[in-house]
């Protein structure tokens, strides 16, 4: 007793010694909600972990943003919300300047907190999750759904289907299944693809798979009888490799089901086999270990033995990618903001949100990055805050994850248009003005 | 010595059956209620309260929801987070679409839908009982997530169904500060929890306890079966309906119905068991201890270990010491942590002089 007592006092004295040193040299403290445990872990892991690295590397090899060191701290989310928002109240406060940024990596949390932010001026990035309409920066200033939202993934994964059939007009009477998880995530893609079945004149037939999604007989009984041209899978966790193995067994050919970005990692192929093999699936980030910004951490931070995963293979994997287009995103945001509000300095979340609202990731950055195909190119503004919402699509090849097509663009104004409705009629209800982008510097 | 009780002498019957017979109680639950009713609102801050406090009590009263249920009716319930849902889709349905609705009727309404929704899932406990009706709960448990999420129109045809809880007014106040909201919260939790305790202590509870302890018994010498088993499945149901809609107006402002598992359904049954089977106390010091154990976990263990493990086996880590405490607190007392305190205060009252 009397030995852990001293060990606890001591790890405090070491902890606040620690802290007061630290705060010679400025620091940028960006809270992490992550999830190690719970059914959600294998993603989590990895993309926490890319995520973690990233920050590692700038740290190590360029010494910070500026000057500037990130620090940062985890808070187990379990995927909870509830837990969530206890971590996001707990960590509100934390660093010289509070919390910089919230990246909740939950839909469930992002709604949770999404008037909170605006309230305690934090910004909240949810990249390919999250409330879609939030990509109308003139309603929620505060929310950033970069890069792409669930809508606009909905239509590049019709656009991919046309320009495999060779043309949109081609679409025309094709039958679409969506499978889909029977939840708000899941559901998030039927209006979406309604309308983009009224527009090209394709049908859709919506088949609900109920969590967790680890028995689909009946479902594929249904596709069977159906006969679907492309069936878009759109799962989350166990459901995608029973999916693509309940494929495989109805003699669906693989080729043709495509999922979407959670659908897509080697966590979702690799427990279903060879009946993987051909699996396509869309995804913002690419995976594969050879580009230079991952080649970067392998240097510097797992050749330093400071890298954040314990199995070290996943490094290149679709999830710790996505977790190194987090880093990439969140630290361009703080040196965007710095130009304007002074290098060096760490930086308030409201002017953090300055820098995620002018980020200009153009190719010759993402080139310097080390991130050429990584990641699609990013322009945010005032009214939009979502970016290019374009993806790539990788094919399984049976061990790996093959890039198959380029940036493939979505509907941008059909998406838009729908996007606009929507804020207005959460700005009606929740008696919001929206900002007047052409007086925002 | 603290406990002394001599020359307190009862006169009266109405003296002899108050909720505390001893004065130091007295003294002691007066100065709990200033204490988290004055001093906690002034002096935390905004985290305790946001994140730790209104949480506490919004699940101790779903907690007292359960044991009224479970502990004084003895039938078991595996779908205490559905009506959860039913509550706090209720009275964001309520508030939506009746102009002017006042937020304290919204919330009475909202707790007797999921009353009635409750007699509607607590029919089978006329005939099945134990596990089997735990079994039957756990119908209502998926039937009610799942058709929230079917049906559009309970979240008013959002993409995602998810709803946004509406601001909280109450004759033209605003609650918007965690202060304002957790004052709310606290006084529709302890006004509730009094009346919980005084339906037990009544000739109700003595029903349920009946029909708990035997129900053929109880039959026999005349309580009405039917009735008892159904008024604790809507009493409880009410309970649980009011504290969803607290977990989405005062607590998470947004509520989907994937929120209200079957995970949070065990959680609530975990707090009777730990804080104790049949008490109401046992219900808040149960809801105390599985809402905060994890916290204080997250904050302790990295500071133990520092970074020396990778940040998965901390979180695992922390799981493994909150499954041993339980099955540690199960084994020292069964009974639970109102029992605990009942063996602590029959200890004080003799001490220091046991003999």
């Amino acid at each position: 007793m009397k030995l852990k007592k001293t060990v606890l006092l001591g790890a405090v004295i070491a902890g606040l010694l620690g802290s007061s040193m630290a705060s010679a040299n400025e620091e940028q403290f960006i809270g992490l909600p992550s999830y190690r445990v719970g059914p959600y872990a294998a993603g989590g892991s990895g993309l926490f972990g890319g995520w973690i690295d990233y920050m590692q590397l700038v740290n190590e090899r360029d010494g910070g943003v500026n000057g500037v060191k990130l620090t940062w701290e985890e808070c187990e989310t379990e995927y909870n919300n509830a837990r969530g928002v206890e971590c996001y109240e707990r960590m509100k406060k934390k660093g010289s300047t509070g919390n910089s940024v919230f990246q909740p990596v939950s839909t469930g949390i992002t709604y949770s907190v999404l008037e909170k932010v605006a309230q305690d001026k934090i910004p909240m990035v949810t990249i390919g999750y999250g409330r879609t309409d939030a990509a109308d920066g003139r309603v929620f200033p505060w929310v950033f759904p970069l890069i792409t939202t669930y809508w606009s993934q909905a239509s590049a994964i019709v656009n991919f289907m046309g320009q495999k059939e060779g043309g949109m007009d081609k679409l025309k009477g094709k039958k679409i299944g969506l499978l889909y998880h029977d939840s708000a995530y899941g559901k998030e893609s039927h209006a979406i693809m309604d309308k983009l079945a009224a527009k090209h004149g394709f049908e859709v037939i919506k088949i609900a798979v109920a969590h967790p999604g680890n028995e689909q007989q009946s479902q594929w009984l249904q596709i069977r009888q159906a006969k679907p041209d492309y069936v878009v899978l759109w799962g989350w966790g166990v459901m995608n490799p029973t999916a693509i193995k309940a494929a495989a067994k109805t003699g669906f050919p693989r080729e043709k089901l495509i999922g979407v970005w959670w659908s897509g990692a080697e966590e979702d192929t690799i427990p279903a086999g060879p009946a993987a093999k051909g699996f396509v699936a869309a995804g913002f980030n690419v995976a594969g270990a050879n580009y230079p910004v991952v080649a970067d951490i392998k240097k510097h931070v797992y050749g330093k033995n400071k890298g954040n995963m314990e199995d070290k293979t996943r490094v290149g994997s679709v999830y710790y990618n996505r977790g190194v287009v987090h880093g990439i995103i969140t630290v361009e945001a703080i040196r965007k903001a710095q130009e304007k509000y002074g290098k060096g300095k760490a930086l308030t979340g409201e002017q953090m949100r300055w820098g995620f609202e002018n980020l200009n990731l153009d190719d010759a950055r993402l080139k310097a990055l080390g991130a050429t195909g990584f990641m699609p190119a990013l322009k945010i503004t005032c009214a939009d805050h979502e970016g290019p919402g374009k993806v790539k699509f990788q094919q399984w090849d049976g061990s790996q994850w093959k890039v198959i097509t380029d940036w493939v663009d979505s509907d941008r104004p059909l998406v838009r248009g729908m996007i606009e409705e929507s804020a207005a009629a959460y700005a009606k209800e929740k008696g919001i003005k929206p900002r007047d982008c052409s007086k925002e510097s | 010595m603290l406990y002394r009780e001599a020359g307190q002498f009862k006169a009266t019957y109405a003296e002899d059956s108050q909720i505390f017979p001893i004065r130091q109680d007295k003294i002691g639950f007066w100065v709990l209620m200033l204490v988290f009713g004055v001093a906690v609102p002034l002096l935390s801050n905004e985290y305790w309260l946001k994140a730790i406090l209104i949480p506490v009590l919004i699940f101790s009263l779903a907690a007292i929801g359960l044991n009224i249920l479970t502990g004084y009716a003895g039938q078991l319930s595996l779908g205490s987070a559905a009506f959860m849902a039913v509550g706090a889709f209720a009275a964001y349905n309520f508030i939506l679409r009746i102009e002017g609705m006042p937020f304290l009727v919204a919330l009475v309404l909202a707790g007797l839908t999921a009353a009635l929704v409750g007699i509607m899932f607590g029919l089978p406990s006329l005939r099945i009982k134990g596990f089997y009706l735990a079994v039957a709960t756990l119908a209502a448990q998926f039937f009610i997530v799942w058709a929230l999420v079917k049906f559009p129109w309970f979240s008013n045809n959002s993409s995602s169904g998810v709803v946004t809880a509406q601001d909280v007014t109450i004759l033209g106040y605003t609650f918007v500060t965690p202060e304002s909201k957790y004052v709310l919260t606290f006084l529709i939790v302890a006004l509730m929890a009094l009346l919980a305790k005084n339906m037990v202590r009544s000739s109700t509870g003595r029903a349920w306890m009946a029909v708990r302890d035997m129900d053929v018994a109880a039959q026999v010498i005349g309580f009405r079966l039917m009735r008892t088993k159904l008024l604790a499945f809507a009493v409880s149901s009410f309970y649980c309906g009011v504290a969803g809609a607290l977990y989405a107006y005062t607590y998470i402002g947004t509520v989907e119905p994937e929120g209200f598992n079957l995970d949070l359904s065990f959680k609530i049954l975990f707090m009777i068991i730990i804080g104790g089977v049949g008490s109401i106390m046992g219900s808040f010091l149960g809801a105390a201890f599985i809402v905060l154990l994890p916290i204080f976990l997250d904050n302790v263990v990295p500071v133990i270990f520092g970074d020396s493990l990778g940040a998965g086996f901390v979180s695992n880590f922390q799981l493994i010491v909150f499954g041993g405490l339980i099955i540690f607190f199960l084994i020292v007392e069964p009974h639970g942590l109102a029992r605990l305190w009942q063996i602590a205060k029959e200890k004080l009252r003799l001490w220091p002089f046991p003999h």
